[in-house]
């Protein structure tokens, strides 16, 4: 079991408020990541749950029992570091094998459970090789493998992608992924990478400025973001919002298209006319950058090769049934 | 053309190095020759290097006159002892800097950095009437406490970088793997501070057992250790080159063994935190 809930909790260092009372409920078995800008406060609330960091306010139960004074070693959970902090001087089967030490294990369960665990994650080979012996990857995996030999009621993981290289970054987002799900342990992952947020969440916990924004499936926050902030930090390229009279016909203070729901026309005359900054093509897609004056710079996508470039004019038509309208506070207006 | 441009380069900062290394180690070189020669041979102009009467009769002398084993001793005592307090304070003191630091921590550091600025001539007097009234002149438990205190900033300083330099998510890591501050400590720090401690003794070691200004004013018979005792051969009737040069070779041979079998670790010590 790792039912994880946030009540009302609160982080501040000196006078400075990093975490204004987040609430949130995480389900057993799911796989929750925290997304936001830098210092949003997503690190500090993964540190809080862990307990590397003592809470202001509020109560942070884990299966229904109240944690803040506990600590981190006694509240089952283990957590995965974005440098690795892996121990140096153990080999690779110390170090997986470390939590369990402690716990008092016998040395051949230990061994046992090490060597699980290296073969889940194809360390066998490097059991007694020390850290510095292996590559970034592989340090990574052994972290991974130090989470998961413990049978911990969650995963924390704290950017723990963010030192590899992009190619790698994908192989081992799928290799997480499938890891949380084949052990069906609840995973709280913490990333300011939308991409990675998207394709790796059950849901997604979207932070600002130490205050939760949304909760919510990553389609939900795509389709439905509760507010500016959410509609411009999910989806990439980043939503279209427009103000002034755009938004005023729609009834709203802002609207917001995603760049993906504009329709391109190269000689229509409907739509927001504008000129091509930059044309980006990926083969797989067109990004347009245009410059549509007043509105200011609008970013559109088109799925395949579209042979238009900087310079030309086109006009943009969104997409009616698909634009999000938002308030003067910035809160979405639901039809 | 770019590879035997190398090589001369390689050559030439070769020789370059060797020339300096030996510019650098010649006067003890001299001195260990000096101290096989005769007094007049010592003297002589031109001096000569290698082919002189080779006697071992200034060693003897220098046995006979003065104890060299007592001083050693001295030495040893003096040094180790001085050393190992200062690592004994130390430790939790660069420990609770480096981990949990508030923002006095740097005033503090940059105060006892400061001390060793002062020439210690300038407390030499009132830490001269203290001793004496404690009756901790020539004492060898006086020098051990000036000597530690004298050497603590440096002790600290070194042990404070060490710390620094072990990453904070690794004790975080272990404490979420379930080590008490205890076990953290036995298992985790200990291990991964190990080199730093080493250095940082090594370092002190020798300062202590190089130390002669507060060894020369505070002690003169009982407590003296080696720099005393090599001092007590510039005597007033004239230098005697050959069995000075006899005494400084005893005095230093520990000292040098030592270092040369932990050159690795005191490199290593004083360059530390300079590159990653």
């Amino acid at each position: 079991m790792g039912q994880i809930t946030l009540q009302g909790v609160q982080k501040s260092f000196g006078p400075v408020h990093i975490i204004k009372g987040a609430d949130l409920e995480i389900a057993d078995g799911s796989f929750v990541v925290f997304v936001g800008p830098s210092g949003c406060g997503k690190t500090t609330l993964l540190r809080l749950i862990a307990g590397l960091e003592d809470v202001t306010g509020g109560s942070i139960l884990i299966d229904g029992k109240n944690v803040v004074d506990t600590p981190p070693a006694k509240r089952g959970l283990s957590m995965v570091f974005q440098s690795y902090a892996l121990y140096p001087h153990m080999s690779v089967r110390g170090n997986i094998g470390f939590g369990l030490k402690m716990a008092g294990l016998r040395k051949d369960e230990i061994n046992r459970k090490v060597e699980a665990a290296a073969a889940t994650l194809n360390l066998t080979p490097y059991l007694e090789r020390k850290p510095r012996e292996l590559s970034g990857g592989q340090r990574q995996r052994v972290a991974i493998g130090r989470a998961i030999v413990r049978e911990p009621k969650a995963f924390l993981f704290d950017e723990p992608l963010s030192n590899l290289d992009a190619a790698l970054r994908v192989q081992m987002r799928i290799e997480v992924t499938r890891l949380q799900k084949q052990l069906g342990t609840t995973a709280i992952y913490v990333t300011h990478d939308q991409v990675e947020a998207m394709t790796m969440a059950d849901k997604i916990v979207v932070l600002n400025g130490g205050k939760i924004e949304q909760y919510g499936s990553p389609l939900e926050l795509y389709e439905r973001p509760a507010n500016l902030f959410v509609a411009g930090f999910i989806g990439s390229p980043k939503m279209n919002l427009v103000t002034g009279d755009s938004a005023a016909q729609k009834g709203a203070a802002t609207i917001g298209v995603r760049p993906e729901h504009l329709k391109i026309d190269r000689d229509g005359t409907g739509g927001w006319q504008g000129t091509i900054a930059v044309a980006e093509h990926l083969g797989s897609d067109t990004f347009l950058y245009v410059d549509a004056g007043p509105l200011g710079m609008l970013t559109a996508r088109y799925i395949g090769e579209l042979s238009l470039h900087a310079g030309d004019r086109v006009s943009l038509v969104p997409d009616p049934a698909r634009i999000h309208r938002f308030d003067a506070s910035g809160n979405a207006l639901r039809n | 053309m770019a590879r035997k441009s190398t090589t001369q380069r390689v050559v030439v900062s070769t020789i370059g190095a060797w020339f300096f290394g030996f510019l650098i180690f010649f006067p003890i070189l001299w001195m260990v020759l000096a101290s096989f020669k005769t007094e007049l041979e010592a003297f002589a102009i031109p001096p000569s290097f290698l082919f002189f009467h080779w006697t071992t009769e200034n060693y003897a002398t220098v046995q006979e006159r003065s104890d060299y084993l007592l001083h050693a001793m001295n030495s040893i005592i003096i040094a180790g002892g001085s050393t190992l307090i200062a690592l004994l304070i130390a430790i939790p003191a660069a420990w609770s800097m480096a981990f949990s630091p508030t923002k006095r921590t740097k005033d503090i550091l940059l105060w006892m950095l400061s001390t060793k600025m002062m020439p210690p001539v300038g407390v030499l007097v009132p830490i001269y009437l203290i001793y004496k009234t404690f009756g901790l002149l020539d004492s060898r438990i006086g020098l051990v406490f000036i000597l530690c205190l004298g050497n603590l900033p440096i002790v600290i300083w070194m042990l404070f970088t060490y710390f620094k330099e072990i990453p904070r998510d690794i004790l975080e890591a272990a404490r979420m793997d379930g080590a008490t501050i205890g076990r953290e400590l036995v298992y985790v720090l200990t291990p991964m501070a190990i080199p730093g401690l080493a250095s940082t003794l090594l370092l002190n070691l020798i300062l202590a057992w190089n130390e002669a200004f507060w060894t020369l004013n505070l002690s003169t018979s009982n407590a003296a250790p080696l720099t005393t005792f090599i001092a007590s051969y510039s005597s007033p009737e004239g230098l005697f080159w050959a069995k000075l040069s006899a005494a400084s070779t005893l005095a230093i041979a520990p000292i040098l063994v030592l270092g040369w079998f932990s050159q690795k670790q005191l490199v290593r010590g004083l360059t530390f935190g300079a590159v990653k």
